[in-house]
């Protein structure tokens, strides 16, 4: 259901603000959303101030200088710092993306850092994605075959291996799925963008024998059609992936099925 | 407490194997449209500020009036359809039947009084 006013327990208060480092000439602001689920407490967005020429240039570098540095109690996931494993994402300057490849001078003014929005909140920048990963899994990313196995592979020719170009490089950030608004208001039923391009991934693969079945999964008015071409999510996307293009081909393939 | 598997949420009742239907409806209707509209819009304003005979006389035409009947009749289903989705979109429970019964009425409503208009001006 859409919310226009956040419940009274969840809105952000201002929170603490840390010192400015001393001697430091280089410095950026960080105002950073602050949420722990043990005091009981509203949400508050905390001051921090860093020392640009002590710090790497990703957003993550700075971060990880607050967690070290200033507050220990500073709570994010992270993992690969390049772009690859997802951990990091979350809301940098109003965008959905990786902190670690998200450069620091890439932001005017004063660095603003949220979770990634309209997710249930674990602490601080952390989303819970339980049901986003569910979802990915709901929609069998893996390859269906009804052929005998071959004794060697399934072949694949050059052709069709480059259809799945752009798909298979998504790394479940949830990037795009969070800056979807039919996913804000119907994430409970709407399959969201990542979780659609990997469809589309297993649908278009030349390998697998369960189209059908997978078109069939996905005909329905909430899982696929709650995607209105907004387009947040190709914008948004940090590995630079089109997912609104692939919901479009599942559309196109379930309108050529039918008509 | 319900003791739900994520897996089990996730797949909800299944899918409903329907909404193709619709996607294609709103596609070619929205073709349609563009191409109907601006037409119809051309041939209303060239009525506009002329007496009661010559507004009759426009909505007489043939192509006149079926221009028109076809403007009514797939604009307003076309209406009907995208704002049922929006409810869908936004509203919940009890709230979104009735919301969406209303649409529905009032879109018919507007057809019905919309061809009967152009039925006492052309016929």
């Amino acid at each position: 259901m859409v919310q226009f006013t956040l419940p009274k327990n969840s809105t952000i208060r201002t929170g603490k603000t840390w010192p400015k480092p001393d001697g430091a000439t280089n410095v950026k602001k960080f105002q950073v959303y602050r949420w722990n689920p043990d005091d009981d407490e509203n949400p508050r967005i905390d001051t921090y101030y860093v020392d640009l020429d002590t710090c790497g240039p990703m957003i993550l570098d700075a971060i990880i200088k607050i967690k070290n540095e200033i507050d220990p109690t500073l709570t994010f996931r992270r993992s690969c710092r390049e772009g690859i494993c997802g951990s990091c994402a979350m809301n940098i300057d109003g965008i959905n993306t990786l902190a670690c490849t998200y450069g620091i001078d890439e932001v005017e003014g004063d660095v603003k850092i949220y979770p990634l929005p309209h997710m249930a909140v674990v602490k601080d920048l952390i989303p819970d994605l339980t049901h986003f990963y569910a979802q990915h899994a709901s929609i069998m990313p893996w390859l269906e075959t009804k052929t005998n196995e071959p004794q060697k592979e399934w072949r694949q020719s050059i052709e069709d291996r480059k259809k799945l170009d752009d798909h298979y490089e998504c790394i479940l950030c949830a990037c795009c799925s969070t800056s979807c608004p039919s996913y804000w208001w119907n994430g409970d039923k709407y399959l969201g963008p990542a979780a659609l391009l990997h469809a589309h991934r297993w649908i278009i693969d030349s390998r697998d024998e369960a189209t059908g079945e997978r078109l069939d999964d996905l005909e329905d008015p909430f899982k696929l059609y709650r995607c209105h071409t907004i387009m947040n999510c190709t914008k948004t996307c940090p590995k630079g992936l089109n997912p609104a293009r692939a919901i479009a081909d599942i559309k196109k393939k379930l309108v050529e099925r039918r008509f | 407490m319900r003791f739900l598997t994520d897996r089990k949420r996730a797949e909800g009742k299944g899918a409903a194997g329907s909404g193709t239907e619709h996607h294609w409806y709103m596609t070619v209707s929205g073709v349609g449209l563009a191409v109907m509209f601006p037409t119809f819009l051309i041939v209303f304003g060239r009525a506009l500020g002329r007496d009661h005979a010559g507004v009759l006389e426009t909505f007489s035409s043939p192509f006149v009036a079926i221009l028109t009947g076809l403007v009514l009749v797939v604009g307003l289903q076309h209406f009907r359809k995208g704002a049922e989705t929006m409810i869908e979109d936004y509203v919940r429970g009890m709230n979104k039947k009735f919301a969406i019964i209303f649409v529905i009425t009032f879109t018919y409503f507007l057809m019905a009084t919309g061809l009967f208009a152009l039925a006492r001006m052309a016929l």
